[in-house]
Order: C-alpha cells, then sequence, then structure tokens
C-alpha cells in the first residue's frame, strides 16, 4: 500500500488544483485499457473516477470536491487495491460469471452473500470483525459487456466502497488478463478502525487471493484446498 | 489410518490419523497398496525444507486402488489400478496445457507462500510442506488425490506394483533429467548420484542415444549398481578426483552434459563442502551446491547442465563465471510427471527396462521410520525402500 493513499487533508486541498487533470486521465487511462498502476495516485477517489466516466467525464470535479469533504470529517482511510491475473479462459466466460455478483462470495472469502435486487442493483454482506457483519447496496455504474464492470455503494452503506474488474484478451491467445481495482472508504472510529482492519490487512494479498481463487473456479472448476484432510496433528 | 507423520527433524512415527475423505469434485481416494521413501523425503527428514508442520503426513511415491471418487470424475472407477504421479497439476491451465505440469497455476492453495519466496508459485506436491500445497501425503493406508482425473494413470493388468511405482517420481525425473541434456549421438553424459533417480537417469541417458554414461558417487554398492544394471563407467570421487578423471576419460574435452542427481545436501571432500556443511548446520545457507560446482566445471564448452536435484533456497559460490564462459546451457525444475506417464509405461512394457532394479528393502509401512533410518545412513547397502501398507 502506497503511504501516499492516506493524505492529509491539507496537502489534498493545497495541490487539488495542479493535480485533478492529470488523475482524472490517469484512471480513464486504467479503466479503459491502460497499463496504468496506482501508484502515485494521490488525489481522487476511484467512486469519483468511476461516476466520472459513466458521467461522460465533466462532473469529476464534483466527485472530488465530495472526497474532500469525507476526508475533513474523518473518513480518509482510503483503501485502494490492484491486482491482475491472468486466466485461460475467453473475456465472455469471465464476464459471465462475474457479472452474476451472486457468484462473488464462491471466491471472495470476506464476502458472506451477495443478493442481485434488479439489473443494476445489489445487496453485499461482509463478514466484519467479531462475528459480525457490513451490509450495503451497490450500483453497477458501468457495464461494457465483455470487458468490464465497475460498481460502487450507493449512500447508507456501512463501508463506502467502489471497484472495477477489466477484461482484456492477451494478443497471442494466453487467455484474458482480468485487473480489478478496489478501493474502500471506511468510516472513522472504532468500528471504522476495525473495518479498515479487516480490509486493510494485506490487502493486496487479499486481493490477489480472491482473484486466483476465480482463476482457479474458471480453469479448473473448483478451489484448491487442502481443509479437511487428515494429518498427525492432535 | 496409518499414516508415517512427520514431527520434527529425523523424528518420524506411524501415526494413527482420520482417513481421507472427498472434498472437492475432482478428487478420488486411493487405497494405497505400494509406495517408497524418495531421497527428496531426506531433506525433509534432516529439516531442511521449511513450512513442515509437526503431524504432517509424508510420501508422493505411492499408487494403489480408487475406492472413491468426486462427483466430477468420469473416467476412473471403483477398483481401478492407478499410479499418481507426484506433482499435483489442473490439466487446464497455461501450463498444464503445454505439459509442463510441474508448474501448473492452479494446485497449490498455499501459493501465496512460493510467491513470496520464488515469485511465483510452482505446483503443489504431495506431502513436501506447506509451501508446496500442504498435501497430505501417500505414506499411508489411504490418500487423497486431488485433480485425479488429470492425475492418476491406470495400470494394465499384467504388470506388478514394483515394476510401475516408479512412474510416480523417480523414473520420470531421471528421464527428464536425461532428455534435458538434448543428447545428440555420440555424447558422453556425466550423472553425479548413483541414488535412485541417477541409476534413472544412467538408464534414460542410453535410452535418448547416449554414447557413453559415466556416474559418480561414493557408495561402492551405488556405483555397482550403476556399472552392473544401468552400464555405466564409474567414478568414486573418495578414490579420485572426479573432474581429472572425468578430462582424462573424455579426451580433455569434458562430459558433453553433465546432470545433478544430488541437489541440496552434497557430500564432497574439498574445502568447498566443509564450508558448505558449516553454513547450512547453522543455517546461514539453504542448500550445500557441492555436486552442481563440480556440474558446472566438469561440462565441456557448450555443453548442457541438467538439474534433477532438488534445490530450495538460496546457494553460495556457484561459479557462474565457468558456466557463462563455457557457454553452458541449463535446464532444470520438479519432474513434469503426467507428461512421461504413457511414454514410460509403454517403455516397461515392451520390456525395454524393469525399474524395480533399485529396489532394495521392502518394509511394512509400520516399519517406515526404520526405513528412513537405513536409506538416509545408507546401512545395509540400502538403496530403495518401498513400504506396504497392511504388509
Amino acid at each position: 500500500m502506497e503511504s501516499s493513499d492516506i493524505t492529509n487533508p491539507q496537502d489534498q486541498q493545497s495541490q487539488s488544483g495542479s493535480s485533478n487533470l492529470s488523475d482524472t486521465e490517469r484512471w480513464g487511462s486504467l479503466i479503459g485499457g491502460g497499463a496504468l498502476v496506482l501508484m502515485g495516485l494521490r488525489q481522487g477517489s476511484l467512486r469519483g473516477a468511476l461516476t466520472a466516466i459513466a458521467g461522460g467525464g465533466l462532473i469529476y470535479h464534483g466527485a472530488t470536491a465530495q472526497s474532500s469533504i469525507q476526508e475533513k470529517v474523518g473518513m480518509n482511510q482510503s483503501i485502494k487495491v490492484e491486482k491482475t491475473v491472468t486466466i485461460n479462459k475467453s473475456p465472455e466466460e469471465l464476464y459471465r460469471f462475474w457479472h452474476n455478483f451472486e457468484n462473488l462470495p464462491t471466491f471472495m472469502k470476506h464476502l458472506k452473500y451477495v443478493r442481485v435486487i434488479n439489473q443494476t442493483r445489489s445487496h453485499w454482506i461482509a463478514n466484519a470483525p467479531m462475528g459480525s457483519s457490513v451490509e450495503w447496496d451497490a450500483d453497477i455504474v458501468n457495464d461494457q459487456e465483455n470487458k468490464l464492470i465497475a460498481w460502487t455503494s450507493v449512500e447508507g452503506a456501512d463501508v463506502d466502497n467502489s471497484g472495477f474488474v477489466r477484461f482484456t484478451p492477451t494478443a497471442s491467445g494466453r487467455g484474458t488478463e482480468v485487473k480489478v481495482v478496489i478501493e474502500y472508504n471506511p468510516p472513522g472510529g472504532a468500528v471504522g478502525s476495525a473495518i479498515a482492519k479487516l480490509f486493510g490487512e494485506e490487502p493486496e494479498q487479499q486481493a490477489g487471493d480472491d482473484l486466483r481463487r476465480f482463476k482457479q473456479l474458471m480453469e479448473t472448476g473448483e478451489i484448491p484446498t487442502t481443509e479437511g484432510q487428515p494429518s498427525g496433528r492432535k | 489410518m496409518k499414516a508415517l507423520c512427520w514431527h520434527g527433524a529425523n523424528d518420524v512415527r506411524v501415526d494413527t490419523v482420520p482417513d481421507p475423505k472427498i472434498i472437492n469434485p475432482r478428487d478420488a481416494i486411493i487405497k494405497i497398496t505400494s509406495t517408497a521413501i524418495c531421497g527428496s523425503d531426506l531433506h525433509i527428514y534432516d529439516g531442511y525444507i521449511p513450512t513442515m508442520q509437526s503431524g504432517d503426513i509424508l510420501g508422493h511415491e505411492f499408487m494403489g486402488e480408487v475406492v472413491e471418487v468426486g462427483s466430477a470424475i468420469n473416467n476412473l472407477k471403483i477398483g481401478d489400478r492407478v499410479v499418481i504421479p507426484f506433482t499435483i497439476s489442473c490439466g487446464s491451465c497455461f501450463f498444464c496445457n503445454r505439459d509442463l505440469w510441474s508448474l501448473c497455476d492452479n494446485s497449490n492453495p498455499n501459493a501465496w507462500m512460493a510467491e513470496k519466496m520464488y515469485g511465483h508459485s510452482p505446483a503443489a506436491l504431495f506431502g513436501y510442506s506447506h509451501l508446496f500445497g500442504g498435501y497430505a501425503g501417500g505414506q499411508a493406508e489411504y490418500a487423497r488425490v486431488p485433480f485425479a482425473d488429470v492425475g492418476a494413470m491406470k495400470i494394465p493388468d499384467g504388470l506388478t506394483d514394483d515394476q510401475v511405482l516408479f512412474l510416480t517420481d523417480i523414473f520420470p525425473t531421471g528421464y527428464m533429467a536425461a532428455e534435458n541434456c538434448d543428447i545428440e549421438p555420440g555424447d558422453i553424459v556425466a550423472v553425479w548420484g548413483c541414488g535412485p533417480v541417477g541409476q534413472f537417469a544412467i538408464k534414460s541417458a542410453y535410452m535418448l542415444g547416449a554414447e557413453r554414461v559415466i556416474g559418480i558417487d561414493r557408495i561402492p554398492e551405488r556405483l555397482q549398481m550403476a556399472k552392473e544394471k544401468c552400464n555405466a563407467e564409474i567414478i568414486n570421487y573418495e578414490e579420485v578426483d572426479a573432474g581429472e578423471a572425468l578430462k582424462e576419460m573424455t579426451g580433455g574435452r569434458g562430459p558433453d552434459a553433465c546432470i545433478d542427481a544430488v541437489g541440496m545436501e552434497a557430500h564432497g571432500t574439498g574445502p568447498d563442502s566443509f564450508y558448505d556443511q558449516v553454513k547450512q548446520a547453522v543455517r546461514l545457507e539453504t542448500d550445500r551446491p557441492t555436486a552442481l560446482r563440480q556440474v558446472i566445471v566438469a561440462a565441456r564448452k557448450g555443453g548442457h547442465v541438467s538439474i534433477a536435484g532438488v534445490y530450495g533456497g538460496f546457494l553460495d559460490k556457484i561459479p557462474m563465471g565457468a558456466a557463462f564462459n563455457k557457454g553452458l546451457t541449463f535446464k532444470m525444475g520438479q519432474t513434469h510427471v503426467h507428461k512421461y506417464l504413457r511414454p514410460l509405461l509403454e517403455r516397461i512394457q515392451n520390456g525395454e527396462i524393469d525399474p524395480s532394479f533399485v529396489i532394495t528393502h521392502r518394509l511394512p509401512l509400520q516399519e517406515a521410520p526404520h526405513g528412513y533410518e537405513i536409506f538416509k545412513k545408507k546401512k545395509d547397502s540400502c538403496i530403495k525402500v518401498v513400504l506396504k501398507p497392511g504388509g
């Protein structure tokens, strides 16, 4: 995790004028197919970028303004994760499986349950510390068949979050590169920091493991495990 | 069931553990009829393989009878007699599709560990530490075989366990070591280590067209086996300087290809060997690459180095200058066992080879700890131990 993801609001404000445009471009390039990585993206939430791109790029300024208000009230523990894996299946097959969000808990370990409400909206329940759970509704904000699915949580979410998954066929028929970018903005306070811990403990590895399970499931039809096998441990 | 469990360095015991059960749709459960101790099990026994946990069931050379299959298995049925490759491979990833089975992308549930250590994760292995998946091994009465639809090969009637058991590992491993030499007519191949893998590497080098094969070891009965059963010329490196002897035997050119069938716990006679023993003993070095160094220095210019012996970590004082300036080609890796199963079974059926010649000891599973002891210390002329559950 880039240390710059947790920035002082003062710093952000002082820089916002100069870096907005380039960040928008870089987010746009990431979502649109560029190979850019998150590193160095100080500014601008994924939600903002996703909304901006869904709306044609013009409302990005509004989105950043909103995020800096969140930061002022202590909602500044943004956790951004980016991971890519190559899967030996077509973009069509992968898109189809992912697009039914009810499939996500089979490979995303911290998700308990997802229910699809209608074409765009779904309800998500994730495990939280001490046996509790957190819930939110999410909307698909960008849906490009066999290419990209982007979603953001709607107002009232326990954990504000957004993400996208992009499916790009490799040039040489070696399958599909699947890139996932997810951002969480846990609320402030003690509950918030517990949640931040849950989502934030080695988030790169957690996202990487989720994505690996997706690959395993799609390529082999199952997720390899040793849970439940015998051993001589007492 | 009874199973051989690891409890620490030089501490293996036959414990009573729960029977394995089907966990995933492509699993099968095998009732084991024969299972062997591999030289690479000794690296675990000696405590040099990281991420072992007390209670882990060892063993990756096993065969038996299918007693249960998962819901997605359609090509195996109860009662089939099968051999099981020691590498666990899914059969559907980029690597399996290209016959690079030991590099399977999907079989290791602990891939993150291997990625931290190696950058990427190779295939999981049976009974070979949590770094390689943490799967329970086959020195037991039963074993669960994941991806059994691509991993279990049925054995035709008329062949004994002793004839086909080594298809699980050491015969393909020796064969791949020879194949990695890209042998051309007239080639001389030198094989460091005349343990079971070395014996099969010698035989395989001849099968693949080598003119002469030279075996190097220090244990008289192993050298004798290489000479008598495998038709190798032999060098006892405790009696002569192996490097000088090889030069003399190859007209000063050096062997066209050199196979390291020793790996991380090599013995040697020189000061570098002592250096490695000390460093490995105090954990300053993970591997003792004495044999590998000799291989590199001995190989002829433009020759091949083929590594079949297991290495796990970081090696000191590798003569990279020799390797570079002699323009050597290196090939190595865990065996792509699945690729070799059928072709090598055919060679057994044709009578080209009877792999059972390496077996020196047959013990009931209950006596597995004794098997480890004599194999490690090379007592009683031990070269290969086969264990019989229920025997």
